[in-house]
């Protein structure tokens, strides 16, 4: 099960990491939806890009922009790593995945991911949260709302409270 | 000040909220102490080494007497009767009860504070010059921008997991008093020949292991554009700031591996996309927010010469006080005063609930109804008439606020050190009161006149012993405290790191040590000149050669611990030292 824009829904996706020895350019992709590592799809873009049920994934310290323009147009979903919830890369990458690249498709957060990071992680651009499996989902559901109103822009927000509202003259 | 609006109140209660909501599953065992940590460390709480210390933030410094009210009661309430300002202008307590936390931080929200990010790594408060808007050398109140970026950083979605804690300081002075250049961002408002206001913006300054002033980044970014360019910054930090080694996190480092160059150039890449666009800020918001900074309702007097009275009149306690703990101010007839939180015998910044209480009263009584806490963690009294200062000594002296140390040898910057945090190699309390307690003599204080001692019990320094005229280290050897002595540090305009003397000294070393360096300074200096001038103009090598002419001696009874005890690495069930215990 994952969060899927505010609700829990089936997992339609498996992700593959590469276990040691295997590498990008000969692992082998199962069919199925499936959200490979950024290295293997480079490695073997030229197939997968064929499949429409493909997506990748980013570790917290790859680039956004090894993606092109062609790929953040076609991918259904782009994954981003948490190797440790305190790791806060993953943000700027979401940020910039929506910001600068202006993927439009599902931005998932996978790895490390604990109720209490998920309300940064909604308002940088993630729109599905794999749940860490061992914690409660429908309790880190409730991490969306915890608070009603933001100071700052971000994605999902992209105007400052103060371009936004009419603030008391304190 | 700034008043809370509905939007500020609600997001501070959710907050409240949530944290309750945090310690509830910590409590119920859902919630691991490694995934618990970092979020109680974004409220600022802290587990020290009797109890939890929590960490108030008080934005840029700025008091109002309400809100040092709840400080009393907070001591009151839920700890031991006393704060501890800090020397980023917080407070902190040290004795909280984990489950009391969600209950102080909804009494704080009702006088419009908090704890948010004071600690962890992420933005934490943003400091501020002391003086802000009623000093003379001031060219723009820096105070509107401080408290547009705290808006601005407070849980701001992309770096609430940067790399290492990231520290704003910002002034509006042409005598910078806020260490901008000793802070991962600092910022000094300035006004172009055209009469703009903007910004010059240092990066990677910073103190702890690796001391670096930092570097200017940009001469000049107008106010507009003040949220985006810093955004950059922080966005090129979090995405290449070093994350596998926390000695190597902070921007410093970055700044330093790329340099400034490259750095700026990568910051200015991210800029343009950002820059001119909705995160701009607008000329009615600055204007909202200045509105909440205007002056108070000033008499129109003309200024005394009360000093030359006090002198005439023989009042030579009077006539100390006024020469160091009373500033000048911008409006004829009123002046600043700055309520000393240094007296001997009493640990640096700390202040019990009837001082807090008495200090609110006096701002009312004299201020306007507000305080500033300093990052030399003292109290001040921005706006008193001087008319009132006789009053005001006479009050502030029976409260033990009115030691006329302010920026001498005894009003020292001083961590908590081993007696509460967790990180400290050495005790720096028990220090300061012994050195406080060897050179308690107003005269020899002020014949030494202005100096800097900054204690701090580990290379984290907190006490920014880098940039005291003379810093203390505390560090560990194989078990026992020791500390390291550097001279030539400074803060301000003319910030520099000082320089370590030789090899360091037992505890009971150091009040002799301090002679020795007095000395070459008093032999030396010309007339006017402070300590650090003559460092500056003689050198390193005459003050290293009298501390080591000859064995100093270690007046262990000083040290007023027991040795074998720390040998043995038995941990501090006790602090060592406290008046209050």
């Amino acid at each position: 099960m994952i969060i899927k824009n505010k609700t829990i829904v089936e997992d339609g996706w498996c992700v593959l990491r590469l276990a040691d020895g295997q590498e990008p350019d000969s692992v082998t992709v199962p069919s199925g939806p499936v959200i490979v590592p950024l290295a293997v799809w480079l490695a073997q873009r030229e197939t997968l890009k064929a499949r429409i049920d493909v997506g990748v994934w980013l570790a917290s310290s790859e680039r956004p922009e090894a993606l092109g323009a062609d790929d953040v147009a076609k991918l259904p979903v782009i994954a981003v790593d948490f190797p440790k919830f305190a790791d806060g890369r993953g943000y700027t990458i979401a940020y910039l995945l929506r910001e600068r690249s202006g993927f439009k498709g599902e931005l998932r957060a996978i790895g490390d991911v604990l109720r209490d990071q998920l309300y940064y992680m909604q308002r940088v651009g993630f729109d599905a949260f794999a749940v860490r499996q061992d914690k409660d989902i429908n309790d880190a559901l409730k991490a969306l709302s915890d608070f009603s109103e933001n100071y700052q822009a971000s994605v999902d927000q992209p105007q400052p409270l103060f371009r936004r509202v009419s603030r008391g003259a304190a | 000040m700034y008043r809370y609006d509905q939007f500020d109140h609600q997001i501070v209660a959710e907050r409240v909220a949530q944290f309750r909501g945090q310690v509830e599953r910590r409590l119920s065992g859902e919630l691991t102490e490694d995934e618990f940590r970092i979020l109680r460390l974004q409220n600022g709480l802290y587990m020290q080494i009797h109890a939890y210390m929590l960490r108030i933030a008080v934005p840029y410094g700025l008091l109002s007497a309400a809100q040092v009210r709840m400080f009393a009661h907070i001591a009151r309430k839920y700890d031991r009767d006393y704060g501890h300002f800090t020397t980023r202008q917080n407070i902190q307590f040290n004795w909280i009860k984990l489950p009391d936390a969600p209950d102080i931080l909804a009494d704080l929200a009702t006088v419009e504070m908090h704890a948010i990010q004071t600690s962890g790594n992420c933005i934490r408060n943003i400091t501020c010059d002391e003086f802000a808007g009623v000093a003379q050398d001031e060219i723009v109140d820096p105070r509107p921008y401080a408290e547009i970026l705290r808006q601005w950083s407070t849980f701001h979605p992309e770096f609430g997991f940067l790399p290492r804690k990231f520290k704003f300081s910002i002034t509006g002075a042409s005598d910078d008093r806020a260490a901008i250049a000793v802070h991962d961002i600092g910022l000094a408002v300035v006004k172009s020949d055209q009469g703009e206001v903007g910004f010059r913006v240092l990066v990677g300054g910073g103190l702890g292991r690796t001391p670096v002033i930092g570097t200017e980044i940009c001469p000049f970014v107008p106010w507009q554009d003040v949220i985006t360019y810093v955004e950059s910054i922080v966005r090129v930090y979090n995405q290449y700031g070093r994350r596998d080694n926390m000695y190597k996190a902070r921007i410093k480092i970055l700044v330093k591996a790329l340099g400034i160059e490259e750095f700026r150039r990568q910051v200015e890449a991210d800029w343009q996309f950002t820059r001119g666009g909705p995160c701009t800020i607008t000329p009615q918001e600055l204007d909202r927010v200045t509105a909440c900074f205007t002056a108070p309702a000033y008499e129109s007097l003309t200024d005394i010469d009360i000093e030359l009275d006090a002198l005439q009149s023989d009042n030579k306690a009077f006539a100390n006080w006024l020469q160091r703990n009373v500033k000048p101010h911008k409006v004829a007839g009123y002046a600043s005063v700055v309520l000393s939180l240094k007296k001997t015998g009493i640990a640096p910044g700390d202040a019990t609930s009837a001082q807090l209480d008495a200090a609110a009263e006096l701002a009312e009584r004299f201020s306007f109804g507000e305080l500033r806490a300093t990052h030399m963690q003292n109290l001040v009294l921005a706006d008193v008439k001087q008319s009132d200062l006789f009053a005001l000594w006479q009050a502030a002296k029976s409260l033990g606020l009115a030691t006329p140390n302010i920026g001498l040898l005894t009003d020292i910057i001083c961590c908590p050190g081993g007696d509460f945090c967790t990180l400290a190699n050495a005790r720096s309390i028990p220090l300061a009161r012994a050195i406080a307690e060897c050179f308690d003599d107003i005269d020899f204080l002020h014949d030494i006149g202005e100096i800097d001692l900054n204690i701090s019990g580990c290379v984290n320094a907190c006490a920014h012993h880098h940039i005291g005229h003379i810093g203390i280290l505390g560090v560990d050897k194989d078990g026992e405290e020791w500390y390291q002595v550097s001279i030539g540090g400074a803060q301000g305009n003319d910030s520099s790191i000082g320089k370590v003397i030789g090899r360091s000294f037992s505890f009971g070393q150091i009040p002799e040590v301090l002679a020795r360096l007095l000395t070459v300074y008093v032999e030396n200096r010309y007339d006017d000149e402070r300590f650090i001038d003559t460092v500056r103009r003689i050198g390193y090598e005459p003050f290293k050669t009298n501390v080591y002419a000859t064995p100093v001696e270690d007046d262990k009874e000083l040290a007023g611990i027991d040795y074998e005890l720390l040998k043995v690495g038995v941990p501090y069930d006790m602090p060592y030292y406290s008046p209050r215990f």
